[in-house]
């Protein structure tokens, strides 16, 4: 590991300030200090910011709001999110370990970089870990990678379970900068796709901060599902996942929210099938029709050709599960 | 007996001149000098900790780079907690931090200052074992017994969170401890032994 500076900072103003290039935050660790270990990320200096944000949950006028600070457990735990949000719950807890959850942070968690293999392994070429050398996964070992919306300089899929929920219930991160700004950024505009510059993972403005994430209430929370498969049962990272959630009249769909991990660069939205379901009534065979319209067009890699009806089996799947969460 | 120097004149105007000739460098130069030497020479941090580990509280100096597990076996001879993977993948290393289970191979020491580190050394109450330890005895919860103190500390937690209601509530939430010996049925039933206690 490279040798760091090390300090902590109690006010966002005063962690705000010490943010340059060379700096990063720590709040529960468990991506940076792996990726430090590997000589992945090489900070000249870290700055403590687990008492500078927020670890509470609060109402607001419209729904959540989520300190930045908030350690997954809890958030999982929260009686109010449990209530009106169970998709974050459950896709939380589909999530790494126990131990893990205790430790990690809301912010830390959308920020968190990719396990595409090639870009923990420091002696291969990555475009995301070294911009321009090139992608050693679109040819390679890439049974774990991206279906859609990938590029040919990066193939690698967004980790996070916690952000497939949040993309589907439409979230919206909250930032500062420096100069004290703060911005609201949709999540569905939060996370970028890999294009020309795989090296960037989200929009998140320089030298800013998550300060939290919103949630507006919905009419979600009675009909959804967070459907994660993996090569064990517990503690691993999606093959593919599904959020899906139903506001249900009767038998019939008002609106529907389908989301995926383990798909591509982003929390990925299947807008379409969303779309398809509005009207419609809920059962197997427009189910199943979502799912189709899911899975249209699919671009798998030379090893992920077995995701698309994984994908499709999940998707079904989890809508039965919004029948009778 | 008079001591023998064999700087001649030659050496000292030599040097005098290139001390001198130093002063005169631009500053532009220095500072390009200072930057390549930082970038070859990063600056080291040591940091004076003190931390409370199993209600003891340790002053110690630590390279900022030093997690909480090289902290615990190399510097305060803690051994029980064991380095398996050192990435979080396998909880071989799992302590509690203020009463909660976390991985200290992923925790650096600098972070844990003001907080109660509880290792397996400071679960048993002097010779009386604690009821885990006794039931991971009774149950044949291990085998070679190295992912042993991770398991436990993880147990204990497990129980304390109230996830204990099902065979398969239990393996979820244990599902951060791997055992290759594949002592996992006898760990499952200790913590129900504990559970039901």
């Amino acid at each position: 590991m490279r040798p760091f500076l090390f300090s902590k900072s109690s006010a966002i103003n005063q962690a705000l300030a010490k943010k340059n290039n060379t700096t990063q935050y720590i709040a529960g660790g468990t991506n940076l200090v792996d990726l430090m270990k590997k000589n992945i990320a090489e900070p000249e200096s870290l700055v403590d910011i687990t008492s500078t944000l927020s670890a509470k949950i609060e109402p607001t006028a419209k729904g959540l709001q989520i300190g930045a600070m908030v350690r997954n457990t809890a958030l999982a735990n929260d009686a109010t999110v449990m209530a009106k949000f169970p998709l974050v719950s459950k896709a939380i807890l589909a999530g790494a370990s126990p131990q893990i959850r205790n430790m990690a942070s809301t912010g830390g968690n959308l920020l968190q970089r990719t396990r595409c293999p090639y870009f923990y392994d420091v002696t291969t070429p990555c475009n995301k870990r070294k911009p321009d050398s090139g992608c050693s996964a679109i040819h390679g070992e890439n049974r774990m990678n991206a279906i859609v919306g990938y590029s040919e300089q990066c193939v690698a899929v967004h980790p996070s379970d916690l952000c497939v929920a949040l993309a589907a219930l439409d979230a919206t991160v909250k930032t500062q900068d420096k100069s004290g700004k703060t911005q609201s950024i949709a999540f569905k505009g939060f996370h970028r796709l890999p294009g020309t510059t795989p090296e960037k993972d989200n929009n998140l403005p320089a030298n800013a901060l998550i300060h939290s994430i919103e949630l507006t209430e919905n009419s979600f929370a009675k009909n959804c599902a967070y459907v994660k498969v993996r090569d064990r049962d517990s503690y691993a990272f999606a093959l593919v996942s599904v959020a899906a959630a139903l506001n249900l009249k009767g038998n019939q769909i008002v609106e529907a929210r389908l989301a995926s991990g383990g798909v591509a660069h982003k929390p990925w939205r299947w807008f379409e099938a969303e779309q398809f379901l509005k009207g419609k009534t809920a059962n197997a065979a427009n189910f199943e029709a979502a799912a189709n319209i899911a899975i249209k067009g699919l671009k798998p890699l030379s090893h992920n050709g077995f995701k698309v009806l994984m994908l499709k089996g999940a998707i079904e799947t989890a809508l039965q599960q919004c029948l009778n969460p | 007996m008079k001591q023998e120097y064999n700087f001649s004149r030659r050496f000292f105007l030599k040097t005098s001149s290139a001390l001198g000739a130093l002063a005169f460098i631009p500053k532009g130069v220095k500072a390009f000098y200072e930057e390549v030497k930082n970038f070859i020479v990063p600056k080291k941090e040591q940091l004076p900790l003190t931390i409370s580990i199993n209600k003891k509280s340790y002053a110690i100096k630590a390279d900022t780079r030093t997690t909480l597990l090289d902290l615990l076996r190399e510097d305060l001879n803690l051994t029980g907690a064991k380095k398996g993977c050192d990435h979080g993948q396998c909880g071989a290393c799992t302590v509690h931090i203020d009463g909660e289970r976390v991985l200290s191979c992923l925790t650096l020491a600098a972070t844990v200052p003001g907080k109660e580190v509880t290792t397996i050394e400071g679960l048993a109450n002097g010779d009386q074992l604690h009821p885990m330890q006794q039931a991971f005895i009774e149950c044949d919860g291990f085998q070679c017994g190295y992912c042993t103190p991770g398991q436990i500390m993880s147990a204990v937690a497990c129980v304390k969170e109230g996830h204990t209601k099902s065979v398969a509530e239990i393996k979820e939430f244990m599902s951060g401890n791997l055992c290759r010996c594949g002592a996992y049925n006898g760990i499952v039933e200790s913590i129900q032994k504990v559970a039901a206690q």
